[in-house]
């Protein structure tokens, strides 16, 4: 239950964080990440750092689709352009792992800028459109650019630090989740910001927003740079983790995955990207732990365990913007209010 | 009343706003054919006319929405007939809308602070990080939003409450506060007392004399409501099928005939004025 939060300064009303309860609780969840990779598996871990990744595109997705209402069917893609940049990198340039991140982003935020042009003329389905288009032009440049590698695409070494090889997902974990946590809380400083609410009004007026001073063309491709940024630094991390990077790691049908989460998790929030990001990676393993359990009765339901994902995917996006349209997000926030009123309402 | 006043400042000072010869028409369709007027700084100045006047076709002209056919508008002094929309409301030209246009996503504390954004400097890198310049704006920002703006208009109490769930006469005054962060030398009003009751308008016609007489700043506005047009406005433009068929002080339009027949076909406008009074 929660009496009541008194405010003696505008910072502490704007803070992210504003009652020593949610520090308490952010303090345990950061020892509880620092545990996890001595407690948890092998397999765990692995699994944690592919979330990680995820959460960092997704939000990334979030900030052009879900604050600025550019639907993007190219986050994957882009993906592509950060993990090719990084194995470029590590390959031929044997740069620092975390100086081929940035680049990694730099370098993905300039192509999303370019593909974001068309964002000033098509919205919606036909924007949605134009970005699959440049998925299929990026795939086609990572197919038969010698640079990125042909079909068979690049292999890479580890990512050194301080003369270790991060090999092993624990070893990466240490990377890849503060990695992860800055871009997560980097997205939500933006949206305290003018820079966030530019965003926010584009989405929901953009003819009264320029008259209110916002120049539209440079906002969405604001938006589209720092989209791509995230999907690069992710696409960086993800080149690390698996080491092979080819034309069909980053299908279309990733880019759908990062837009199911965030529609999942709750679109124009940053909770909602986490959310989204964290159960659509883990849903296909909770199948596999389902159909472990059922084979003794029906010994071939590991077959059946593909087209089950499918329809329990495409289940669950249906599900969610029928019932639940603003998310798991919004279920948190419905938890959270239950527990302030708690026991005087319920 | 001061009219005598304004009027000896009228005469010698430029106008802040001067609309020369303006035309917009489109395809076939002239919304607008050579329309002059000016508004002098510090006035209220009111634009009216019937229906389909091209009222709101102006205040779109001016505010950037529309292009001219022909026509210039200057703005202290400066031809803006070319630019954007956003360099107009960076220039100080502010506005709100007929149909309410505030940003449903967003709190009522966000929807003011959003009409600052051409006046603040922080780029993406400081917005992400929340240090130095981002933090020190941001605070700025909402120590001057509360304190002249919330405060002045009443509105602490749905400060963090999302716009979409307030009422009407409540949403056309976060607009107005919107408005004000913009820090406008011209605030242009499209209908703000349309659909209101007579309390709620009467509040409103209070605070637009506040905005002109202690922030200083010059007000347009389109209205329908010609009781309050009439009480509050110095200068009053009339348009009809896109011209306009009068202008001076509020009296002498009322019994323009011209204005009378535009509004009734025939019969008496100062009539009207008094029903509307009375309702």
């Amino acid at each position: 239950m929660r009496i009541g939060t008194i405010k003696l300064s505008y910072a502490t009303d704007e803070a992210l964080f504003d009652t020593r309860v949610q520090w308490v609780w952010l303090g345990l969840l950061a020892l509880g990440l620092m545990i996890f990779p001595f407690v948890a598996g092998p397999y765990w871990v692995y699994l944690a750092c592919l979330v990680a990744i995820n959460v960092a595109s997704a939000t990334g997705l979030n900030i052009l689709t879900g604050y600025t209402g550019l639907v993007s069917l190219g986050q994957a893609a882009f993906m592509g352009v950060g993990a090719y940049t990084v194995a470029v990198l590590e390959t031929r340039v044997g740069t620092p792992f975390f100086i081929n991140l940035l680049l990694a982003g730099g370098m993905t935020a300039a192509v999303g800028v370019v593909f974001g042009i068309p964002s000033l003329r098509v919205k919606g389905l036909y924007l949605a459109i134009a970005t699959i288009a440049a998925s299929m032009i990026l795939h086609f440049v990572f197919a038969h650019w010698p640079l990125t590698g042909g079909t068979r695409g690049l292999s890479m070494p580890p990512a050194g630090f301080l003369g270790i090889a991060l090999d092993q997902p624990q070893k990466l974990y240490w990377l890849i989740i503060p990695v992860t946590a800055l871009m997560v809380l980097g997205a939500a400083n933006l949206f305290r910001t003018r820079v966030g609410r530019a965003f926010i009004a584009v989405r929901d007026r953009d003819i009264s927003a320029e008259v209110l001073g916002i120049p539209l063309l440079q906002t969405k491709l604001t938006s589209f740079a720092l989209s791509s940024f995230y999907a690069g630094v992710a696409g960086g991390m993800w080149a690390y983790f698996f080491r092979v990077v080819t034309p069909e790691s980053f299908p279309l049908i990733n880019s759908i995955f990062y837009l199911a989460a965030i529609i999942v998790g709750g679109m124009g929030t940053i909770l909602g990207g986490i959310l989204g990001a964290t159960f659509m990676t883990l849903v296909p393993e909770i199948l596999k732990l389902v159909v472990g359990w059922i084979t003794p009765w029906m010994p071939d339901a590991l077959s059946l365990l593909a087209p089950i994902r499918t329809i329990v995917f495409g289940a669950l996006i249906v599900g969610f913007l029928i019932f639940e349209p603003q998310g798991l997000a919004e279920i948190w926030q419905r938890i959270r209010r239950f527990f302030h009123l708690w026991p005087f309402r319920t | 009343m001061s009219d005598g006043l304004n009027r000896s400042s009228r005469e010698t000072a430029a106008p802040i706003l001067k609309v020369d010869v303006l035309s917009l028409s489109f395809g076939g369709l002239r919304a607008l054919s050579g329309v002059s007027f000016e508004v002098q700084e510090g006035s209220i100045t009111a634009l009216i006319g019937p229906n389909g006047a091209g009222k709101t076709s102006m205040f779109n002209s001016i505010s950037g929405f529309y292009r001219p056919t022909k026509g210039r508008i200057i703005f202290e002094g400066e031809d803006i007939s070319r630019e954007r929309p956003p360099a107009r409301a960076k220039r100080g030209l502010a506005r709100t809308f007929q149909n309410i246009a505030l940003f449903r996503g967003m709190t009522v504390l966000d929807n003011i602070k959003l009409g600052r954004h051409a006046h603040l400097k922080t780029n993406v890198l400081d917005a992400l990080f929340y240090r130095g310049r981002a933090h020190r704006e941001e605070m700025e920002l909402r120590a001057e939003v509360e304190e002249r703006i919330i405060d002045f208009l009443e509105i602490q109490h749905i400060r963090h409450a999302p716009v979409a769930a307030l009422p009407y006469g409540l949403q056309k005054r976060v607009e107005l506060a919107r408005a004000l962060a913009m820090r406008p030398r011209i605030l242009m009003l499209d209908e703000p007392v349309a659909g209101m009751n007579r309390e709620e308008t009467e509040d409103m016609a209070r605070f637009i004399l506040d905005v002109k007489e202690e922030w200083g700043i010059t007000i347009l506005m389109v209205e329908h409501d010609m009781g309050m047009v009439m009480d509050i406005s110095d200068h009053v433009v009339v348009l009809n099928f896109g011209q306009v068929i009068a202008q001076g002080r509020p009296a002498d339009v009322q019994n323009d005939p011209a204005v009378v027949s535009a509004y009734l076909g025939s019969g008496d406008l100062a009539q009207r004025i008094r029903k509307t009074e009375a309702a």
